[in-house]
């Protein structure tokens, strides 16, 4: 059979994997249409999260507004050392590192619970209501949530202390109590989010093949079984996936919340380094400093996804990349 | 199959536990609601529970005559509006080229978005940056800061690859030219996720104070979550309020913040279950090929 015999056509250039023979021009005015596409993304990540990449080298100079990143002075590691050998240090990355694993001992196994729950559940009408019902918070702002904390726990006429007072007890303002502050943030986290991070974890056991559970029960399985023996393995994946994104995010504190949430009298509990950054940095108008704090805490932040992803790989042969 | 007993008690433990947990969940919304509809008298006597006590559409009234709620709330459907339509559309334009094998420097771009996710400048010089671009206390500012998230590229794209290359070949052969494709099979098909992260995108625009709090300086162009900032989480001694807003007494002040939640909070509990099915979807896309 002849290839000539076909009647010529205008071939789609499409249908051709990447050509080795075409040159890197040729290839680029196939394509323009995609960097047609591609540029308006391109040109928003170069111009807002790349510049800003590049202004972080005000962190090692004495930044001023009026002489402008490049214009100031270098002076090194000291803003650094200042933070390092400051009182801030300390509290700002004992909070960060506490109030993260206080999320993750609570928040970290909440959804996955409400997911198995939920899996037990045969009523498909059932199911979906407490769904939709868990996910509301979710789409509530920080700002209206705070609110309803603080007005709940208002020492005159939050329904908290009145239950105290009705119970015998003393009205306690909590929201000026460092003591409280961590239990607060995590149970308002918890309430907020359980619902909507449960999806990943309902997607997962959906995906898990019936058979295996119909395999458990002849084999004499009851209820426990089943889910010991053939749930639980079948989310791992997804578990130690979320742990990783977990782990990485050790250092990363949602300041948006803490900033409404926190008081000067529960800064001692409550200052994370973000915060504090937004708050010596905007507040104060220490720029180059807040960078330098703020750029120690990405690092970090960065060693600790890398690391977790290191040891997961190693360990389970689950990683995000 | 027939239940046992122990398969009964199993499951009405568990449906009851679920069912509280529901009612855990709604009590903090539904007392906003009691309580807006309250009497301020009773919830300063702190009589209120769930239901209205001494019914007022009082605090309703008061909120809704007032021109800065009316000014803010306008300010927050434009940015949440034109600020989701430019996100959206950032998105599919990092997205779509970076999911066709024969791109060239796919590799690259994809590592140009993907990096943001680990590694970014931070809040001040993210800060400067908009200083610098002479943006700051303009309404631009707060529809740019975070119109595009990497994490959200990514989904997109991988549903993007689900979609078969024959079906681009196909429509290419019936003459179809790249725009028409991109907009006729690759978005229709991609709708659970298009709508995922439209939604997603529409709640953390109509949901964020922080950046409009810090970007802009003009009362009329802040939004409702920032005016709410202002009434429900500095007001507790009051004196912030009447500044901002006109109160009769200062005992209505409470339900009126509970009213004002109310308005601002019910754009969103109305949409998102409607859109429940698309994002629990979308959001398994994302989650499976991460």
């Amino acid at each position: 059979m002849s290839v000539n015999a076909i009647p010529k056509r205008k071939t789609t250039a499409l249908a051709r994997p990447l050509d080795r023979k075409r040159t890197f021009w040729a290839n680029m005015k196939r394509d323009k249409f995609l960097y047609l596409v591609i540029l308006p993304s391109v040109v928003y990540y170069l111009i807002f999260l790349y510049k800003p990449m590049w202004a972080l080298q005000i962190a090692f100079k004495d930044y001023t507004p009026y002489r402008g990143v490049m214009g100031s002075p270098w002076i090194g590691f000291e803003h650094f050392i200042s933070f390092f050998t400051g009182p801030y240090f300390w509290r700002t990355l004992r909070n960060t590192l506490v109030i993260n694993l206080y999320s993750l001992a609570f928040g970290f196994p909440a959804p996955i619970i409400l997911a198995l729950m939920l899996n037990e559940v045969r009523s498909n009408k059932f199911r979906r209501t407490i769904q939709t019902i868990t996910y509301m918070p979710h789409f509530i702002s920080a700002v209206v949530v705070v609110g309803i904390v603080t007005n709940f726990l208002s020492p005159t006429t939050g329904i908290i202390n009145v239950i105290i007072e009705k119970l015998g007890g003393e009205k306690t303002y909590f929201l000026t109590k460092p003591e409280y502050f961590r239990g607060i943030y995590t149970i308002m986290g918890i309430w907020k989010e359980v619902g909507f991070n449960s999806i990943v974890y309902i997607a997962a056991l959906s995906g898990i093949d019936v058979q295996l559970y119909e395999a458990c029960t002849i084999d004499g399985g009851g209820r426990w079984a089943r889910i010991w023996h053939v749930t639980l393995p079948g989310i791992l994946p997804t578990v130690v996936i979320m742990l990783i994104m977990k782990v990485g995010s050790l250092l990363e504190c949602g300041y948006e919340t803490i900033i409404l949430l926190y008081q000067p009298a529960t800064y001692e509990t409550a200052d994370v380094i973000s915060s504090y950054v937004y708050r010596v940095g905007l507040t104060d108008g220490r720029h180059s400093f807040a960078t330098a704090v703020g750029l120690f805490n990405s690092v970090v932040a960065l060693i600790l996804v890398v690391g977790a992803n290191y040891v997961s790989r190693r360990v389970t042969e689950t990683s995000l990349w | 199959m027939k239940k046992t007993a122990g398969e009964w008690i199993f499951e009405g433990i568990n449906g009851l536990l679920l069912i509280l947990l529901a009612c855990a969940t709604a009590y903090p919304i539904l007392y906003v609601l009691g309580a807006s509809f309250s009497s301020p008298e009773s919830i300063y006597r702190g009589e209120v529970w769930l239901l209205p006590k001494g019914f007022s559409t009082e605090a309703y009234k008061n909120v809704l005559t007032d021109p800065s709620i009316w000014s803010s709330y306008g300010n927050s459907i434009f940015y949440t509006v034109v600020g989701t339509a430019l996100s959206v559309v950032l998105t599919v334009s990092g997205a779509y080229p970076i999911s066709k094998k024969r791109f060239q420097g796919r590799v690259f771009f994809t590592f140009l978005f993907a990096l943001t996710m680990w590694f970014n400048a931070g809040l001040i010089p993210a800060y400067l940056n908009i200083q610098e671009l002479g943006l700051y206390n303009t309404r631009l500012s707060v529809l740019l800061v975070g119109a595009c998230s990497a994490f959200y590229i990514i989904l997109v794209r991988t549903n993007f690859q689900a979609i078969p290359d024959s079906l681009e070949e196909a429509a290419t052969i019936d003459g179809a030219n790249d725009l028409t494709i991109l907009m006729r099979i690759y978005l229709p098909l991609s709708k659970p996720a298009i709508a995922t992260i439209t939604l997603f995108y529409a709640v953390s625009r109509w949901n964020g104070y922080l950046w409009p709090m810090i970007l802009l300086k003009d009362l009329d162009k802040m939004p409702l979550q920032v005016l709410l900032k202002k009434l429900v989480v500095e007001s507790g001694a009051g004196g912030e309020l009447a500044a901002v807003m006109d109160i009769t007494s200062p005992i209505s002040q409470e339900t009126m913040v509970y009213a004002t939640i109310i308005v601002a909070t019910i754009p969103m509990l109305l949409v998102y279950p409607f859109i429940q099915k698309y994002f629990e979807k979308g959001m398994m896309i994302g989650s499976v090929k991460g």
